[in-house]
């Protein structure tokens, strides 16, 4: 056992290794490396159907690898030491509706196998941290969508684990709650949880996350911190974007011609120096082209991930 | 647009399945199983099994076992079936007979004492010597009044020459005495009857002359209750158990649901992903519903306590044992089931379907004793047949918690089978 906590001391808090899951025909996760450093909040951007929630729920043990390896701490995925380790918050609320807020972490303290004085501390705690106090004995079903997102993340983190998966925690709910998540998480990282943040919101990568892997497709398709990630696709380059009247076949092939691409009616064109944009327009006048509004700006993750897949974050 | 809406309708139906089994499958299932115990179309109507102890050993009496053994719809043992081949048991005493009864083996027992052949007859109510007895289990209400109406039949087709012998004696004290000539032929007649009574016996009662309007009966019978004589309501205990068993299994059917709620809104996932393992948490939902069960189980029979004054206190430690052993069995039927079910809409449409031909055919609707001999042994195969053969034992019988032991040993086989059973096929949630 003592050799056991010196390797888990000395390991990652997750270690992903060529991971493969195939469902049926479908492989929704294909090959994926990935480690998570310890203290960090490493987000996994993607659209949907990327195989994100797959990743996770290969690292929280609920799925078999048909390749790879996971370790969590150092122990197997799913070993009970890689479970004590582990706080899930799964996309559903994965919570009891008729229970009171207080008696689901209750619930979920004791699965862990919390008891008495010890339990009794994170729930309270728990209840703080999610600031359902005022709520504490309102059945979940009662909640609003914020709250109750907020109690299915405080029912992943009852029994204190060292490591958090949080799969898409914000989904569905207000900007306002969707802050208060931010501030939680932020606050659990200030305790010193190292935590895997998975999302469609590049946003909310940006905000959380020191780095971020980008997956499409069951890959990894780019990982590093956001900075990183902006400069090797983009290296010092910034996007113009601009709106012409009308929306024809002639724009988007004028706009092909130009190197941009179009996304939402938007050109974007990738500019090394801003007095290129000059050398834009006067293209633009001189084709017959009626611009209607034209902006600068730097390129972000969004930016990145339509760069890398030709698509859209959230396609 | 009514069409559309109908077809549409018609779209739907055929994708729920479940739906079109409570339509379609249950009804016909349903139909057969009573059409089964009620034997119209087979000619299964059951046939009552009768010990008759004839101690009596007279003419009259020999005639009258006759006359039983010819009627098609009764089952006439005189001595016990022996296990091996060739040897014959004594016959019956009314003490054996009595126990029996007692048992369960049999519904009704009959004794005709010694004497009974001397005075067979009692016209006008009035009798004088021994009287048939006749021995009952209260919670068969329909045997007892089957045999006696028969018995009445038998001493109308069986012994005429008894009959019109003592008939005429009994004209002849009425009317002061017959001439000699109306003497004379009635000893002619009596001739031939008892040349009727001496002739071989033809196969069964058919075309044998109606038992006349009887109702205060040719034969003296007095009946004995020697199972549940002292039972104030006689069949209260039975539909308790009856009842309380069939809604035991809609209780744990829609109980162990919770699993598939769980599975569905991904909490089974959670709670999976914890320390909690497959075992343990079908162990967990297992023991609470059968802690659910047994409850429910003690509310009935407190309720039937309270208002049907059946005496749940003199039979603890039975009502005990039972309940628990068959909360345990159907906490099993109704985990097994959740795990094999992949929806909640689809547990209630198989829990439904089994339920209600389990319970049809285990008893809980009909009792069994009254079924045709395959559909009782056909409900062997049901949790409700055991659950109140052993109710039945402890409230009806008296019979002490030792006698339960085939009961207690088949639900708690079936509960651990089923338990086993529903851990295998919740393999499918363990892992993906």
């Amino acid at each position: 056992m003592a050799s056991a906590v010196a390797v888990s001391a000395a390991s990652s808090p997750i270690e992903v290794n060529a991971l493969v899951k195939r469902f049926g025909t479908v492989t929704a996760v294909d090959g994926v490396s990935l480690t998570l450093r310890a203290g960090e909040c490493l987000g996994l951007l993607g659209p949907n159907g990327a195989g994100k929630t797959t990743l996770i729920r290969g690292i929280v043990g609920r799925v078999i690898p048909d390749a790879g390896r996971i370790t969590v701490l150092g122990f197997a995925a799913c070993s009970g030491e890689a479970r004590e380790a582990l706080g899930w918050v799964p996309q559903e609320l994965a919570i009891y509706p008729r229970l009171s807020c207080k008696e689901n972490l209750s619930s979920f303290g004791r699965y862990h196998g919390l008891r008495g004085g010890k339990l009794a501390e994170q729930v309270a705690w728990c209840l703080k941290w999610a600031a359902l106090e005022d709520r504490a004995a309102e059945p979940a079903k009662n909640l609003s969508g914020g709250m109750k997102r907020r109690l299915n993340m405080a029912a992943g983190i009852i029994h204190k684990p060292r490591v958090v998966l949080m799969d898409e925690p914000t989904v569905g709910v207000d900007p306002q709650s969707r802050n208060r998540i931010f501030e939680m998480i932020e606050a659990l990282r200030a305790q010193g949880a190292s935590i895997v943040y998975t999302t469609h919101y590049m946003e909310e990568a940006e905000r959380l996350c020191d780095r971020i892997a980008i997956i499409d497709h069951g890959h990894i398709i780019a990982e590093g911190t956001n900075a990183e990630l902006v400069h090797s696709a983009f290296g010092t380059r910034s996007q113009v974007l601009a709106r012409f009247a009308g929306a024809g076949p002639e724009i988007a092939a004028w706009v092909e011609r130009r190197g941009g691409r179009m996304a939402d009616s938007t050109a974007q064109f990738t500019v090394e120096r801003s007095t290129e944009i000059a050398g834009l327009l006067d293209d633009a006048a001189r084709d017959g082209l009626e611009l209607e509004d034209v902006s600068l700006r730097r390129p972000n993750l969004e930016s990145v991930f339509l760069h890398l897949t030709g698509r859209e974050l959230r396609d | 647009m009514i069409f559309a809406i109908v077809r549409t309708a018609v779209a739907a139906l055929r994708r729920d399945r479940a739906s079109l089994a409570l339509s379609f499958v249950l009804p016909i299932a349903f139909f057969s199983i009573f059409a089964m115990i009620f034997g119209s179309q087979h000619n299964t109507v059951p046939r009552v099994h009768v010990i008759v102890v004839d101690q009596d050993k007279s003419t009259a009496s020999r005639q009258l076992v006759g006359g039983l053994e010819r009627e098609g719809s009764l089952i006439i043992s005189t001595r016990p079936k022996s296990k091996t081949k060739g040897q014959e048991l004594p016959e019956y005493t009314a003490a054996s007979a009595e126990a029996a009864v007692k048992a369960g083996d049999v519904s009704v027992a009959l004794v005709i004492p010694q004497g009974w052949g001397q005075n067979p007859i009692s016209f006008g109510g009035s009798h004088s010597g021994p009287v048939i007895e006749l021995l009952s289990d209260a919670s068969d209400a329909i045997a007892p009044q089957m045999v006696g109406g028969l018995l009445q039949k038998a001493s109308m087709t069986a012994m005429p020459a008894v009959m019109a012998e003592k008939g005429s004696e009994y004209t002849a004290q009425s009317i002061g005495g017959f001439t000699p000539e109306q003497q004379k032929r009635m000893d002619a007649n009596m001739a031939e009857l008892r040349q009727i009574e001496n002739a071989p016996a033809e196969t069964g009662a058919a075309g044998a002359p109606e038992a006349g309007p009887g109702g205060g009966g040719m034969i003296a019978v007095h009946e004995r209750a020697v199972v549940g004589e002292n039972k104030n309501k006689p069949m209260i205990s039975f539909y308790a158990a009856a009842i309380g068993v069939m809604f035991l299994l809609f209780t744990a059917s829609g109980s162990a649901g919770a699993l598939l709620d769980e599975a569905e809104s991904g909490t089974l996932d959670r709670v999976l992903s914890s320390r909690v393992t497959m075992t343990t948490l079908l162990a967990g939902k297992m023991t609470f519903n059968t802690l659910l069960a047994f409850s429910q189980l003690c509310v009935m029979f407190l309720f039937a306590w309270v208002v049907f004054h059946i005496d749940l206190f003199g039979h603890i430690p039975g009502f005990v044992v039972m309940g628990i052993c068959t909360a345990f069995a159907v906490a099993a039927f109704g985990m097994l089931l959740a795990s094999m079910c992949h929806t909640r809409a689809q547990l209630g449409a198989v829990s439904t379907l089994l339920i209600l031909i389990m319970s049809s055919l285990g008893g809980s609707m009909f009792p069994r004793f009254l079924m045709p001999k395959a559909m009782q042994t056909a409900g062997l195969f049901t949790i409700n047949a055991w659950a109140i053969d052993g109710f039945t034992k402890v409230f009806w019988r008296d019979l002490p918690v030792t006698a339960l032991w085939p009961q207690v040993g088949v639900l708690l086989t079936v509960g651990v089978g089923l338990f086993l059973i529903a851990r295998r096929v919740a393999r499918r949630w363990e892992l993906a």
